[in-house]
């Protein structure tokens, strides 16, 4: 018969803040019980339901695919949902909002800047040849489909706007996420949008605010590589640029 | 408080509302519509659905066919016109999303794919790999965008609907962010907001899939239909309740137990083929699975895991690239939330509830009896699922019946009046903020829900008994008593989600009731409402009729109203080598 154990138990140090009551945010310790398969979302549910009914964070899905939890877990931005316990512990773990952004409460970061910015960019087919629903889908090889595919999985969780340095230093540049949403629809075969896209994001707080950096992929929970739809829209402006340029000499 | 003034409010911002909201705005661009949703659109639970959406694309398909599998998979509980309707319809919104740019999974040639799904006689499935709903979800709310009288709510929390005059006129929404209300004055609402899975305690949805908006119809008066039929879906995490496409098996993944035995053959799924055929073994419907993996458990045959009792779903045999291709999400899952590499381990899976087949009442147009209130989606009941909904029905229903829903919307609110019931939303108000206040030595709500979820899944399971169905009643019952004396721990206004979530529980234990005395009261086995007492057997004399939960002081009263039968008469209901014989047979009556 295996001897009892005591339940395991992990510190969580996680940042507070109400505004009609704190001046500044700081720290609050729950000590939590825990099994090897808890994430950190379970973690902070549990503290919601026993401990502090007052603890504000965003869940939904529970399985990385909705884009709600993320948070900086340790000082890397993380999703609370697929990030585990066991990999953390014994030491005491730090939760905090995700970074570069402004705290509305505890865990709770503004988000509606990020979705105008996703707004701002088209994200949507601007038909390059427009079809009625009898006359069917278009056509689109799996290789036409490569070139857009992974741009198509970001979740919109935030992840690669915490970890971007420029972003924190330019609240209004694009960003990574917006960026590969754009590089999204202007290389589906089905488009016609690039133009009005590339037009978009041209001026300071456009793609060329990017340093290539490079740590947005790296945080990327579904390996979108927004670093790739930033660098593949600088050769774009640039070459725009050019060509804007020759068609004017050549018009005048 | 804040006024709004719209010409339609749409509440939920999910496939449903995304879709209604779209027809509404095309069909009259200049009409106001708010779009309501308590997240971001982009987090809605359309987004977690993974196998893919119905609509007759191949040659050797017909409607006929999709019309039959439908009907025989809801166990001829479905309204056969509005299953007619649904099927001529689905094709053409899948086409739609694609030329909005869903990127749905491609054949060579650049023809969009389709997979194999349970229940369903031909492939018709289409998917975008694994994540149909997230490619869905993020192409509607995107497409959305470009609307300019679409006026979206985001992360405003629906408090009621306003009600005067006999008609809908509004709602009175909360910012979650500022916790101040606004009233928005409509003249026709749309009720998009989904299932209500979390009233079960293992489950596959998203935390925010509470039953809102069925509630929030019920208690004004609008029945609750076919509230029993609650699915099961049969591949699940153990523990989290974290979903594994049945597309896993559309692909060609085998259901085995302990023994490395494919127990399904047992159940009259069978025979055996070495890739699963369309509507035998694994993949027949999904009450069916659930129901053999129950009598395995109880046969010892299960594998014990640390989170339960599960089978294994082995997709070994697919090989690497081909799961990467078809199912990177499956494999993602499987390794985070379980440890597993599906490509060289079986995956342990148990049923979890899934997906609610009742809701509101509506008709084919998605009009509920309320003038001016339309519902579409889970939330709604509008016919096509019957007893048990076949996997890939759900997806096509959101596109199908939220344009139907958003249309209808729009040709009411041309004909009504402009909506006046401000003093109704100030009543409103005053009712949350003192929920707020409440203090004392109540309970906290979510002590309260853990037992309701316990207590739904003991008497409402894959399989019942009256007296447990009793038992859940009363339980509900004492946990609406505990409800209305419970204490919350925050009483400030910003993203105070303490408020939220005890509002939401609040609704849930309404649905729960709606469910527990509608399932208390089919005293027959049909679909995914399966009894072990001496209601055992489908009852057609009494029973070929849906229920109708109404909302009352004290337990709902239940009635029935009859299923409209045009064109495929109640029959065995068979898979496997009867049901093929079965469809021979039919075939040849036809003939004679």
């Amino acid at each position: 018969m295996p001897e009892m154990t005591a339940p395991k138990t992990i510190e969580l140090r996680v940042l507070r803040y109400c505004p009609s009551r704190d001046s500044a945010p700081a720290f609050g310790s729950f000590q939590v019980p825990y099994t090897d398969d808890m994430s950190v979302l379970q973690a902070l549910q549990q503290i919601k339901a026993t401990l502090d009914g007052s603890l504000a964070f965003r869940w939904s899905c529970r399985m990385a695919v909705c884009g709600s939890c993320g948070m900086m877990i340790n000082g890397e931005p993380r999703l609370a949902c697929n990030t585990f316990l066991r990999d953390l512990a014994p030491d005491a773990v730090t939760i905090e909002p995700l970074q570069n952004f402004p705290i509305e409460r505890d865990l709770v970061v503004t988000v509606g800047d990020f979705v105008k910015k996703i707004e701002s960019i088209y994200p949507y087919v601007m038909p390059k040849a427009p079809k009625t629903i009898e006359q069917g889908t278009y056509l689109q090889t799996p290789a036409e489909m490569e070139a857009y595919a992974s741009f198509a999985d970001c979740i919109n969780c935030m992840l690669c706007y915490a970890a971007c340095p420029q972003f924190g230093a330019n609240p209004d540049f694009i960003g990574p996420g917006a960026m590969a949403l754009l590089q999204r629809y202007s290389s589906d075969s089905r488009d016609g949008g690039q133009q009005a896209r590339l037009d978009r994001i041209r001026g300071e707080d456009g793609v060329w605010s990017c340093t290539a950096v490079g740590i947005c992929s790296e945080v990327c929970p579904k390996q979108v590589d927004p670093a790739n739809a930033v660098n593949q829209n600088k050769s774009k402006s640039a070459l725009d640029f050019f060509l804007s340029r020759l068609r004017k000499e050549t018009v005048s | 408080m804040e006024h709004y003034d719209a010409d339609i409010v749409i509440l939920g911002a999910g496939g449903a509302g995304l879709r209604a909201a779209i027809a509404a705005t095309q069909s009259a661009p200049e009409m106001r519509i708010a779009l309501v949703s308590k997240v971001y659109p982009m987090r809605s639970h359309t987004v977690a659905a993974e196998g893919g959406s119905a609509g007759v694309i191949r040659a050797n398909d017909s409607l006929d066919n999709h019309f039959n599998d439908t009907v025989e998979g809801g166990d001829w509980l479905c309204e056969q016109d509005v299953v007619d309707y649904f099927v001529s319809h689905c094709t053409r919104e899948m086409i739609q999303l694609e030329h909005w740019g869903c990127p749905w999974s491609r054949q060579a040639d650049g023809n969009v794919n389709v997979r194999k799904f349970g229940g369903m006689k031909v492939e018709r499935t289409w998917f975008a790999a694994d994540r149909s709903g997230f490619h869905i979800l993020h192409t509607l709310f995107q497409t959305s965008t470009q609307f300019p009288h679409i006026k979206r709510f985001d992360e405003h929390f629906c408090v009621d609907l306003l009600v005067e005059d006999g008609r809908v006129q509004g709602a009175v929404v909360l910012s979650m962010s500022t916790g101040e209300f606004t009233a928005i004055r409509a003249r026709a609402v749309v009720i998009a907001t989904g299932g209500a899975g979390r009233v079960f305690r293992q489950n596959t949805n998203g935390g925010i899939v509470t039953g809102d908006g069925m509630a929030l119809a019920y208690r004004h008066g609008v029945p609750l239909r076919d509230m029993e039929f609650v699915q099961y879906h049969p591949t699940c995490l153990p523990g989290t309740g974290i979903l594994i496409t049945e597309g896993c098996r559309g692909e060609g993944a085998l259901l085995v137990n302990k023994d490395n035995y494919r127990y399904l053959q047992d159940y009259g799924l069978g025979p055996v083929t070495p890739e699963p055929r369309n509507k035998f073994m694994e993949l027949g419907p999904r009450d069916r699975l659930s129901q053999a993996f129950w009598h395995e458990e109880r046969k010892g045959r299960t594998v014990t895991t640390p989170q339960g009792e599960a089978v294994l779903l082995d997709l070994r045999h697919l090989g690497r690239a081909k799961l990467k291709e078809r199912l990177p999400l499956i494999c993602d899952l499987a390794k985070e939330f379980a440890g597993i590499d599906a490509a060289t381990t079986a995956i342990p899976v148990r049923p979890a509830v899934h997906y609610t087949m009742g809701g509101i009442l509506v008709d084919i147009h998605t009009a509920t009896p309320l003038p001016g209130l339309f519902a579409a989606g889970e939330c709604s009941s509008v016919g096509i699922h019957g007893a048990n909904r076949l996997g890939s029905n759900s997806l096509a229903e959101l596109l199908v019946f939220g344009r139907v829903a958003g249309e209808h919307a729009v040709a009411f609110a041309r004909q009504a009046p402009a909506a006046n019931a401000d003093e109704q939303a100030r009543a409103i108000e005053a009712k949350a903020l003192a929920l707020l206040q409440q203090r004392g030595g109540g309970e906290h709500h979510a002590m309260l829900r853990a037992e309701m979820g316990a207590s739904m899944e003991k008497g409402c399971g894959i399989y019942r008994l009256g007296e447990e169905m009793q038992q859940t009643c009363n339980t509900i019952a004492s946990l609406k008593q505990r409800y209305a004396a419970l204490t919350l721990e925050d009483h400030s206004r910003v993203w105070n989600t303490d408020w939220i979530t005890a509002i939401e529980l609040g609704f849930q234990l309404d649905v729960a009731e709606a469910m527990a005395h509608s399932a208390l009261a089919r005293t027959e086995s049909r679909g995914a409402h399966q009894r072990l007492d001496s209601f055992d057997k489908r009852d057609d004399v009494n029973f070929l009729t849906h229920s109708l939960a109404h909302h009352q002081d004290g337990a709902p009263r239940i009635s029935t109203m009859p299923v409209r039968i045009t064109r495929s008469p109640p029959g065995q209901r068979a898979y496997g080598a009867l049901g093929e014989q079965l469809e021979a047979s039919r075939k040849e009556a036809a003939h004679a």
